[in-house]
């Protein structure tokens, strides 16, 4: 665009019209803004040929999950209680966004509330994943990875509460940021669980992905946990990364997250990518130490009574009075009537599931056992984090235990579902920031290497994650996401 | 340490005001028994002395300057309301009389 090849507009339309062709089978928007993203896109046009300055992401598509506010555009969560609701304002990464010239396609699709691993939780259908239809995207932000690995957006955007980034990134073979917790703006997202709630980039490559945590990243008042700091040197590291060279790196080898004698739930084709590319890195020059987080064990638990006390308090405010949903209001049924019945039919299995378990955990006479000792486990795996970066500048493990798994596979059974959030939950916990990237395919199915960093220190996820891709792009002579089957 | 039953499940269901079926009490007690006796796990970490995380990010009173800055108009925020009157929000009935 910027050579004058392409027009912006040409862009968006090209994208629109993929997105016309395919998502019909993929599933990845809710809904698409095709009269708003032209629009976008003729105006950055317009700037272009007035000569003015842009960045570097102007004129670039992206997909946006539905959970972000956008001003005038329907916003639902991926839950029938949201469904038809126009926000009145934008989200401070949506203008962030719009502010960089980057064209917004439309909203994607989510598990309800963030809450899952593989978009089933939708209360509008589930996603598909581009590299096997009849297997889910991963998840929450599983409509934006499912555009993404497509070809129906370059750019996209999710939120991680314990995973919901790097675990879909994962599985369709993109690179996927968990920014440090306030490193990104959380005004406008519709919160789930506020103290783990993190917006960050989804892209192609691990360049693209820098670009766009620059974009949406930094501090911004309207949310009283943004870190007043610059954001980190991600772009830079991303470029110095390229380089592939690692000398001098001490990458530590998290023994609980697949290591030996902690491998159950994990496929052997995914650990295998695993330990090849940390055999890679050390060829890069990078020092490789076995690191021990022996709370990593009681993350699974300790999140799964944090996430849904916190989720169960926010979800409060659907209460049939302000924005969504009201049913049973016939004069005669009082207010809590009301609303119970409003919740009850615009609410899903899984949100009433983590609601009453939040209810459970915070309840008198429990609250000191379930919640109070949660979070108590978590000040100790924010300890191990910290003696394991005293031994190692980055820690790395899989992204998740398994390739893609089938739709239907775990909708049954929702602790086979909570453990595809096994190996991300710990950087949640303690507000860490952490990259997925591919490694290599099992089964045909994309692998994804889990890169871990210390609070502020985004950059070296990035740094060791480009030295990992252009090594691997090298070698195979293609991007992996060359290999999604064509449709 | 759990056995959640259905009568435990339609109290919670209560406290959220969560309208659920019959099949549902079936359903959500067997599940919540399972999750529940799952996550209790956190239980055999010995940390009477552990101070708790809330919070990833030790940031304390952040207040900004007391001054007026753009806000939403009310026009906007009651189009998005199930029901309005009179420029507020209109609620199902509250007192225990006849409309």
């Amino acid at each position: 665009m910027a050579s004058g090849e392409a027009s912006a507009v040409e862009v968006a339309q090209a994208h629109l019209d993929r997105i016309a062709s395919d998502d019909g089978t993929l599933h990845a928007f809710l809904r698409v803004d095709a009269d708003g993203a032209l629009a976008s896109a003729r105006a950055i046009d317009a700037r272009r040929v007035a000569g003015e300055p842009l960045g570097p992401l102007a004129g670039v598509p992206l997909a946006l999950k539905d959970v972000v506010v956008t001003k005038g555009l329907e916003t639902t969560s991926g839950s029938k209680i949201l469904a038809g609701w126009i926000p009145p304002y934008d989200a401070t990464i949506t203008t962030r966004i719009k502010n960089a010239g980057i064209v917004i396609l439309g909203k994607t699709n989510m598990d309800e509330f963030a809450m899952g691993s593989s978009t089933e939780n939708s209360g509008f259908g589930p996603s598909h994943n581009p590299w096997d239809l009849d297997r889910v995207p991963g998840g929450s932000s599983g409509g934006s990875s499912a555009a993404v690995a497509g070809s129906l957006a370059p750019l996209g955007i999710g939120t991680d509460t314990g995973g919901s980034i790097r675990q879909p990134a994962a599985v369709t073979g993109l690179v996927g940021h968990k920014p440090t917790y306030g490193g990104v703006s959380r005004y406008g997202l519709i919160a789930f669980s506020s103290s783990l709630d993190q917006a960050g980039p989804f892209g192609r490559t691990v360049l693209d992905t820098a670009l766009l945590h620059e974009a949406i990243g930094g501090h911004d008042r309207a949310d009283s946990t943004s870190i007043p700091a610059p954001v980190p040197p991600v772009v830079a590291a991303a470029r110095a990364g390229a380089g592939g060279d690692l000398t001098g790196l001490r990458v530590g080898v998290v023994r609980e997250l697949g290591g030996l004698g902690f491998a159950d739930g994990y496929e052997p084709g995914v650990l295998s990518r695993v330990s090849e590319t940390v055999e890679l890195m050390a060829g890069l020059g990078a020092e490789i130490v076995e690191v021990s987080c022996p709370h990593f064990g009681y993350a699974l638990a300790a999140y799964y009574l944090i996430a849904p006390s916190e989720a169960s308090s926010n979800l409060a405010r659907f209460d049939a009075v302000r924005y969504g949903l009201r049913v049973g209001d016939d004069g005669v049924r009082g207010l809590d009537e009301v609303m119970a019945l409003t919740r009850q039919a615009g609410f899903g299995p899984e949100v009433k599931r983590r609601i009453m378990i939040g209810t459970y955990a915070l309840s008198s006479g429990y609250y000191e056992a379930y919640y109070g000792q949660a979070q108590k486990v978590r000040t100790l795996i924010s300890r191990d984090f910290a003696a394991a970066f005293e031994a190692a500048d980055v820690l790395v493990s899989p992204s998740t235990p398994t390739v893609a798994f089938r739709l239907g596979a775990r909708t049954d059974d929702p602790l086979a579902m909570y453990a595809a959030d096994l190996c991300t939950l710990p950087a949640s916990l303690a507000g860490t920031p952490a990259i997925s990237v591919p490694c290599g395919l099992s089964e045909g199915l994309p692998v994804g290497l889990q890169i871990m960093a210390p609070a502020l220190a985004d950059d070296r996820c990035y740094r060791v994650a480009a030295a990992v891709e252009s090594t691997l792009d090298a070698r195979r002579g293609h991007p992996l996401l060359q290999e999604v089957p064509l449709r | 340490m759990t056995a959640i039953s259905r009568e435990d499940v339609a109290h919670l269901a209560h406290l959220a005001r969560l309208s659920v079926t019959d099949e549902e009490l079936d359903l959500f007690a067997g599940q919540l028994d399972v999750i529940l006796s799952s996550v209790a796990h956190v239980a055999d970490v010995a940390a009477d002395d552990i101070p708790p995380t809330t919070h990833a990010v030790p940031l304390t009173n952040i207040t900004r300057p007391d001054v007026l800055g753009p806000c939403l108009h009310p026009d906007d925020v009651l189009a998005a309301a199930p029901a309005a009157q009179g420029g507020r929000f209109r609620v199902p009935r509250i007192l225990n009389e006849p409309a």
